[in-house]
């Protein structure tokens, strides 16, 4: 494998623009007096806050730890106090807020002590729980918690795939990462095969990075080929390096672990060395800063500072700037406010220009040329896609695979209509899965409701029976009545002992009155926790007189 | 003539044929018709329709007694997707545009346990007991409202849910093209 | 709101392609006109005006922005398509009735550029030939047979004053398609035919050159991907193969597949008809399926119907089978099984 590269169809050469930002080292980021670290950061559950405002935080302390499986924990960047805990911009298409920790920084930049970890001996499950605890999380784009991509699990991987192909224009964090620190890169990439017990280890970079890719060879031990591909966009999407690379396709709905594959990205590698030889959370990224801009290049940032410090650093947007686009000009997003941090998905940040970036031509209607059915590396139909997405037909648009698109923009950015075909796929997604949302809801609905019906019957027939039973003792009662008339001391006691019983039967009944709790899924039963815990401080406070 | 009728006639008895072995051997097993207008049906177990649950006006409507219109939480949406599951057109809807979601909350600090709003709630999203305050479970809540008017301190509200970062969804593209008129 | 992508995007919009697809007519018309004398300029000049100020007329009317939908230059494409189909020195009310056909019939009663089911040429032509054959059928001569050779004064005289001081018979002929099938009906020998003076050394004299500008048009526009090789190659190799068979079974009656692919429509058709990316199916088995049809048809369409050519209606035909190609010849998606899993 990897003798042979493959070619996967469709795909497009838009200007590369990697010039502006590579030329110039990493630069180092002056310590700033306030920092603010989203609790989500990455794919699945947000952190759980482990701080509070007034609490004195030091450079890598958790501050938020991974809550259920995908999740993953979130650190101070530096030492000082936290000033809040709330929802704080964050960087999202939406622009809507989220909660984060905001930090301000004391200056001295104290760290806790990190203990490098002993990857070699230890156990596995271990070290990834340990990884998890560090914060690791795809550095690609996607965020997804490393320490699950890190566990082979019931499939075994016999590939790992590492990604610098960085196929996006303008961006070249991991262009400059492999030039500067191919041998630590490298290094976190043999704790990844060792953690995954890999044989093959490919490194795919693009071609039009040749000093990347004559560090990352001449730095590469026995066993890591480190191979060339074809500059093409998207030729660094995950499926599409994997084919590239392999001549393997990625199943639909599926992940390249399914064919035996692992694909992680060139920082994943970087950060996971700093992790485990230095026992360091993920506590900054490289993250690219162009376009618009005085100085652009790459800066080591970390990991909440906000963006507007961090345009600062790059000496500022010149006059004339039109807005700023986080990630790739191909799929990121427009930033909505400057005071939205860096987070661990956060790779570029980029200052549009007019000529650069102007605004999208008005679309006129398709012309069913099938540009973007030639560009599309997924082998969609867009054009169909589009047209069922447009007249919110979402089953049609769903049964042309609407789902197998990735997103790369290529369709939008040869249609001679100008079209703008990925804004139509993300809203028909996000339309379908609220409705699968409130599918799920409304069924889970249903069954609570038929529960309760039931219940109230079991309950109704419970007191029936009950009352039967009653009317029957009274009766045996009245019978006996007569024959042992009198009041004996056995009589009293059995009075007693039904006393007794009553009361009993009462309490358990106030026990099981809200029967309401059963077959809940865990995060309801947490709340449901929450809420009694809260419950018992109101009524101590209130001097339990509940 | 008679040769082309009888070429007709015989062609039309094959295509027949054809037709009704089809409709044998592909017949697809259905659900019955309440199960389907009950899965259409938001479930929000409200009784604004008249009927005391989703399910009993499903059966109303199964049975014809029931007009598609009677849903509000569900909307004009919802009588759409009913009016293409039943094949009928879809009847006049005024004031069926779907208010915004909302569910219950109770304040903690009026509530004094009555448990009566326990018992009005259709999918026993409230948990509390006798003379305990009594809470909501957010996810559990259709928003339905029934538990309002029972509560004799008029300590529940409807909140209107927010939008956050995991339930925004994409805009529909302004496409400028768009006929004026 | 506008998401990604961002990137200054591929330069490539409708009117350049409109534009591309009118440059490669061009060598096409040349050749018509050097053939066939100076008429070709006034059909190109009625229809393009007819159809600017129809469409314009109309995007007006449909209350929806002139400027970006008239500059998209597909009524242009349609109008030219239109006149180099159409006989040359016809009466202009001919022309005007063509385009009234394509751009309100086909184009807009179905919505507009991008949403109609038929190619809007094709309708013009087909409609005008079942209405007015008589017009549709005089052809002006090839260069050199013609008992007077025409001057462009002469043929706007024409085309605006009726027949004017010069007869029809003058300069006008019946196709070669057209006289192959009435001689041959009648019982004339292939070779008889053959040597008639319209013919040339494959096709019709003149006409030969004509369909291989055309042809060379075609592959300007493969060269600029402005189409791609599927819809010309299956729609010839369809045409060629039925008349080759045909001609095998009756070479008395059918004219052998050069004659066929280099008279008529066949190459105009073939490169520029069939691929209207609206009307035409757009996968790739899709598109083979699609052309080799209409080929299949056209030669069909020569061998037995009544009218002199048959691309329009092979066109129109293969038009409504669009749909259903195009949903059963689906391409393979990525990480899809074979399928479709
Ligand atoms: S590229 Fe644009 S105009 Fe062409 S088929 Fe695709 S969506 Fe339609
Ligand atoms: S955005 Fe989707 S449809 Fe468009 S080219 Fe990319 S994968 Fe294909």
């Amino acid at each position: 494998m990897g003798d042979r590269l493959h070619t996967f169809n469709g795909g497009i050469h838009p200007e590369g623009h990697k010039a502006e930002s590579s030329a110039t080292p990493i630069r180092d980021m002056a310590l700033l007096p306030r920092y603010v670290v989203p609790l989500r950061q990455h794919i699945g559950t947000p952190a759980r806050p482990l701080v509070q405002a007034g609490d004195k935080v030091l450079r890598g302390q958790p501050i938020g730890a991974a809550e259920g499986y995908v999740s993953t924990a979130v650190h101070a960047p530096t030492s000082g106090t936290v000033i809040a805990v709330e929802p704080r911009a964050v960087p999202h298409p939406s622009g809507l807020f989220d909660l984060a920790v905001a930090i301000e920084s004391d200056g001295e930049d104290r760290a806790v002590d990190f203990t490098p970890l002993d990857w070699r001996n230890l156990d596995p499950s271990a070290l990834r729980n340990r990884i998890r605890d560090l914060g690791l999380a795809g550095l690609g784009g996607a965020v997804f918690p490393s320490y699950i991509k890190l566990n082979p699990g019931a499939q075994s991987i016999h590939t790992l795939i590492v990604n610098g192909a960085e196929c996006e224009p303008w961006i070249t964090c991991d262009d400059r990462l492999m030039r500067e620190r191919a041998a630590e890169t490298l290094q976190g990439v043999a704790i990844m095969a060792h953690a995954l017990g890999v044989k093959t280890v490919l490194v795919g970079i693009e071609d039009n990075k040749p000093e990347a890719l004559a560090a990352m060879a001449a730095a590469a031990p026995a066993g890591v080929e480190v191979v060339a591909v074809p500059t093409r966009y998207p030729g660094g999407g995950g499926k599409q390096l994997t084919y590239t690379l392999t001549g393997v396709e990625t199943p639909t709905g599926g992940r390249s672990t399914d064919v035996g594959i692992q694909v992680f990205n060139v920082g994943t590698a970087y950060s996971l060395y700093r992790a485990a030889m230095l026992g360091e959370p993920l506590l900054s990224r490289v993250v690219t800063v162009t376009g618009h801009v005085a100085r652009p290049g790459n800066f080591e940032t970390r990991i909440g500072t906000p963006l507007a410090d961090l345009l600062t650093a790059a000496g500022g947007a010149n006059p004339g700037a039109v807005g700023e686009i986080i990630g790739g000009p191909m799929m990121g997003f427009d930033l909505m406010d400057l005071a939205a941090p860096v987070t661990k998905a956060v790779n570029c940040l980029i200052v549009k220009d007019p000529v650069h970036f102007p605004p999208r031509p008005a679309p006129l209607p398709c012309i069913r040329c099938g540009a973007c059915a030639r560009s599309c590396p997924a082998d969609l139909q867009p054009f169909e896609m589009y047209w069922f997405s447009r007249a919110k037909d979402f089953g049609k648009a769903q049964s042309y695979n609407l789902f197998d698109c990735i997103e790369c923009g290529c369709c939008a950015y040869v249609c001679p209509s100008h079209i703008p075909l990925v804004d139509f796929f993300r809203f028909a997604k996000s339309e379908i899965w609220e409705r699968e949302q409130e599918k799920r809801a409304s069924d889970q609905a249903r069954q609570r409701h038929e529960f309760k019906e039931f219940r109230l019957e079991r309950e109704k027939q419970e007191k029936a029976e009950k009352f039967a039973k009653a009317a029957e003792k009274q009766k045996e009662a009245a019978a006996a009545g007569p024959a042992a008339a009198p009041a004996d001391p056995e009589a009293e006691k059995k009075k007693a002992i039904l006393q007794a019983a009553l009361e009993r039967a009462a309490k358990a009944k106030e026990g099981v009155t809200p029967k309401n709790t059963d077959h809940l899924p865990p995060r309801v039963e947490r709340e449901i926790a929450e809420i009694d815990a809260r419950r018992e401080q109101v009524v101590g406070k209130e001097g339990g007189e509940g | 003539m008679l040769s082309a009728i009888l070429v007709m006639a015989a062609i039309g008895l094959v295509l027949g044929g054809i037709l009704g072995w089809a409709s044998v051997s592909y017949r697809v097993e259905e659900d019955p018709l309440v199960e389907k207008i009950d899965a259409v049906l938001p479930q929000t177990q409200c009784g604004q329709c008249g009927y005391p649950g989703c399910k009993p006006y499903a059966e109303a409507i199964a049975k014809g007694e029931a007009e598609i219109n009677k849903c509000p939480p569900g909307g004009l949406e919802g009588i759409k997707r009913m009016a293409e599951l039943l094949g009928v057109e879809p009847p006049a809807a005024e004031g069926m545009e779907p208010k915004p979601k909302s569910i219950a909350v109770i304040d903690e600090n009026t509530c004094i346990g009555c448990t009566l709003c326990i018992q009005s709630c259709p999918v026993d999203a409230i948990i509390g007991a006798a003379k305990q305050m009594h809470t909501i479970i957010a996810d559990q809540c259709t928003g339905c409202e029934l538990c309002l008017p029972p509560c004799p301190v008029d300590c529940i509200a409807m909140v209107v849910v927010k939008e956050d970062v995991t339930t925004w969804k994409w805009r529909y593209p302004v496409h400028m093209m768009k006929r004026a008129a | 709101m506008n998401g990604s992508p961002y990137a200054l995007l591929a330069k490539n919009s409708v009117s350049s392609v409109m534009l591309k697809v009118m440059a490669a007519l061009i060598p096409g018309i040349i050749a018509h006109a050097w053939f066939f004398g100076p008429g070709i300029w006034v059909s190109l000049f009625l229809c393009t005006g007819f159809a600017v100020a129809l469409e314009g007329l109309i995007l007006l009317m449909r209350n929806v922005p002139v400027k970006p939908f008239l500059s998209d230059g597909s009524v242009l494409v349609t109008a030219w398509l239109l006149a180099l189909s159409l006989p040359t020195l016809a009466p202009w009310w001919l022309y005007a009735v063509g385009v009234v056909l394509a751009v309100l019939v086909a184009k807009h009663f179905y919505g507009g550029l991008g949403q109609n089911p038929f190619n809007p040429a094709m309708v013009g032509y087909a409609a005008l030939i079942v209405s007015f054959p008589v017009y549709m059928t005089q052809w002006p001569a090839p260069l050199g047979l013609a008992d007077h050779s025409l001057t462009l004064l002469d043929a706007f005289d024409l085309v605006f004053a009726g027949q004017g001081s010069i007869s029809p018979d003058a300069y006008t002929s019946a196709t070669v398609l057209d006289t192959w099938k009435t001689q041959a009906r009648l019982g004339l020998p292939a070779e008889d035919i053959r040597a008639m003076a319209m013919f040339g050394w494959a096709g019709a004299r003149g006409q030969e050159f004509v369909a291989a500008a055309f042809a060379f048009g075609g592959l300007l526009m493969l060269a600029h991907r402005l189409i791609t090789w599927h819809i010309p190659v299956a729609f010839l190799v369809g045409l060629a193969l039925t008349a080759g068979l045909l001609h095998l079974l009756d070479p008395g009656r059918h004219a052998d597949p050069l004659f066929h692919l280099l008279s008529g429509g066949a190459m105009l058709g073939a490169f520029f008809i069939a691929t209207d990316p609206v009307t035409a199916s757009s996968t790739p088995l899709g598109k083979l399926i699609y052309a080799g049809l209409a080929g299949f048809l056209t030669a069909l369409i020569r061998a037995f119907g009544g009218y002199p050519d048959g691309v329009a209606f092979a066109v129109l035909i293969a038009n409504i089978c669009v749909p259903f190609i195009d949903a059963y010849t689906q391409p393979r998606v990525f990480g899809h099984d074979k399928a479709g899993k």
